[in-house]
């Protein structure tokens, strides 16, 4: 065995990792993260939720988990659409298309749509079947928040478009980070009391905080919380414009700094 | 003849670094340009602004009497282009990425137009083979066949032939001027492959370090240096000082 190969293979890692934002973030922050969400679980469990009474505990957790998903998999969808055209070294292309951005986000957002849905309908049953968890039970009640759920998706999906374009292809980490970044705040598994009160005050500008909440408390009470549906839109559109504006910003910039075809050299 | 292409004063900067300096430079309809010089002169700088890739600094690029920015996606319709830097996505077939680039650029009948591609460039045998799996000549006809998908008016063609062997490079030329003369369209060319140039060119536009240091057909440079063979020439201007404008 030869030490220096080793040595070669651990060097070449080393200088790939201490080089990249994203990689280094990506060491760091999806253990912080789980380190947030599995604190906030345990607390829950041992402290709040007994003291607020009987909870349905597969009901809760599971179409939570069903509907982080669907968040999951919009903004991803997303994200890795436009990733993928990277990845092939096809975004010259793309761009020097007469495809408008308004069309290639609709694009995006129409194959983001069809990949939730397929998902939803496939993991729906599946629920039944293993664990007689029926969400369609849960009704109209739920509407309001999956469509945010989407839509917050695909804000979140054009943010990272907008970050690979600025940081390059290494960037794409962030795809699958950013919605895990946002899972230990946004109250999806676990009321947002679990929060020390400074955190739900800063909490509150979470889209996700307001559409996770609000669907807790629609399966537990069979009511549409109208302030968390309001919240959740409102923080929602003005996530959209700012999301949009980010991206175009981006561009901007990638085109005056020569980053687009920076993407397909990386 | 219609001008097809106007560039004026056309400018890039990167913080110190002047990629393109004050180029003006015109192409007509049914013109073949070629756009030489040593590497980092400039050419691709250009050639992705001539594409909105990149932001200009300052000057002007209009394209049949229109501001490219002010028209981007009408303009970007009637052109198209092949470079290097731009692979077809290897995870699609040479029939799906052609109907996917029909599509793009508004082709109608793009199934048809994507099946007469594929015979146009000989392609047909590798319809339905992964892109991925292509050779680098196979994906560089590809490449081309993609840049008359739109029946472009203004074509810009980065080192088209570049990694082909001579044979087959001289077929897709054949191919290439042929597609060119049938749709009059206007074609930006660039190689360094200096026989190609010479085959090609209706007229040569000169860069180094971002500037145009000459602007004329290839029998006018070959008077002007007394020179039979353009190779030379091209190492003659390329070592010349910026300041001695030919």
């Amino acid at each position: 065995m030869n030490f220096l190969h080793i040595l070669g293979i651990f060097y070449r890692n080393v200088v790939i990792i201490r080089r990249s934002v994203p990689k280094l973030f990506s060491l760091f922050g999806f253990i912080t993260v789980e380190l947030f969400l599995w604190g906030f679980v345990t607390l829950w469990v041992e402290t709040v939720a007994p003291a607020d009474g009987n909870y349905d505990f597969m009901l809760l957790i599971l179409s939570a988990f069903i509907f982080w998903s669907v968040f999951d998999l919009s903004q991803r969808s997303f994200g890795v659409s436009f990733l993928e055209e990277v990845w092939s070294r096809n975004i010259i292309n793309l761009f020097a298309s007469p495809v408008k951005l308004s069309e290639l986000i609709l694009g995006f957002a129409l194959i983001g749509v069809a990949q939730v849905l397929l998902a939803f309908f496939y993991v729906t049953p599946l629920a039944f079947l293993l664990y007689t968890l029926n969400i369609w039970d849960l009704g109209l009640y739920i509407i309001p928040f999956f469509m945010n759920i989407l839509v917050f998706g695909w804000v979140l999906g054009v943010v990272t478009i907008g970050l690979v374009v600025r940081f390059g292809p290494s960037a794409d980490i962030l795809a699958f980070f950013i919605p895990f970044l946002l899972l230990p705040f946004s109250a999806v598994y676990y009321p947002i009391s679990v929060f020390p009160p400074l955190l739900q005050k800063l909490t509150f500008v979470l889209p996700t905080r307001h559409m996770f909440e609000g669907m807790r408390i629609a399966i537990a009470e069979g009511i549409v919380p109208l302030h968390n549906v309001f919240w959740a839109s409102a923080l929602n559109l003005i996530c959209v414009l700012l999301g949009f504006l980010f991206l175009y910003w981006m561009l901007r910039l990638a085109r005056t700094k020569g980053y687009l075809s920076r993407l397909v050299q990386d | 003849m219609t001008t097809v292409l106007s560039v004026r004063n056309l400018t890039k900067q990167y913080n110190n670094l002047t990629a393109v300096n004050r180029i003006s430079f015109e192409i007509k309809e049914g013109e073949i340009v070629s756009l030489l010089g040593p590497n980092g002169a400039g050419k691709t700088t250009t050639i992705q602004m001539l594409l909105d890739l990149v932001s200009p600094t300052s000057g002007d690029i209009e394209i049949f009497g229109k501001n490219l920015k002010e028209h981007r996606e009408e303009l970007l319709s009637m052109m198209n282009f092949t470079g290097p830097y731009s692979l077809l996505p290897y995870n699609l077939t040479p029939k799906e990425g052609l109907t996917v680039f029909a599509l793009l650029y508004g082709v109608r009948d793009y199934k048809e137009r994507a099946k007469f591609l594929l015979d146009e460039f000989d392609l047909a045998g590798l319809a339905n083979k992964k892109i991925g799996q292509l050779s680098s000549g196979e994906h560089m006809r590809l490449g081309v066949a993609k840049a008359f998908v739109n029946n472009p008016r203004l074509l810009l063609l980065d080192e088209p032939t570049a990694s082909l062997d001579p044979a087959t490079a001289q077929e897709l030329r054949a191919k290439i001027l042929k597609r060119v003369q049938e749709s009059s369209g206007a074609v930006l060319w660039t190689s360094h492959n200096m026989r190609e140039i010479e085959i090609v060119s209706d007229r040569i536009v000169f860069l180094s370090r971002g500037q145009i240091i000459a602007d004329a057909t290839p029998q006018t440079l070959k008077k002007r240096f007394g020179q039979e063979d353009l190779e030379e020439i091209f190492i003659t201007i390329a070592k010349k000082p910026i300041s001695k404008s030919l």
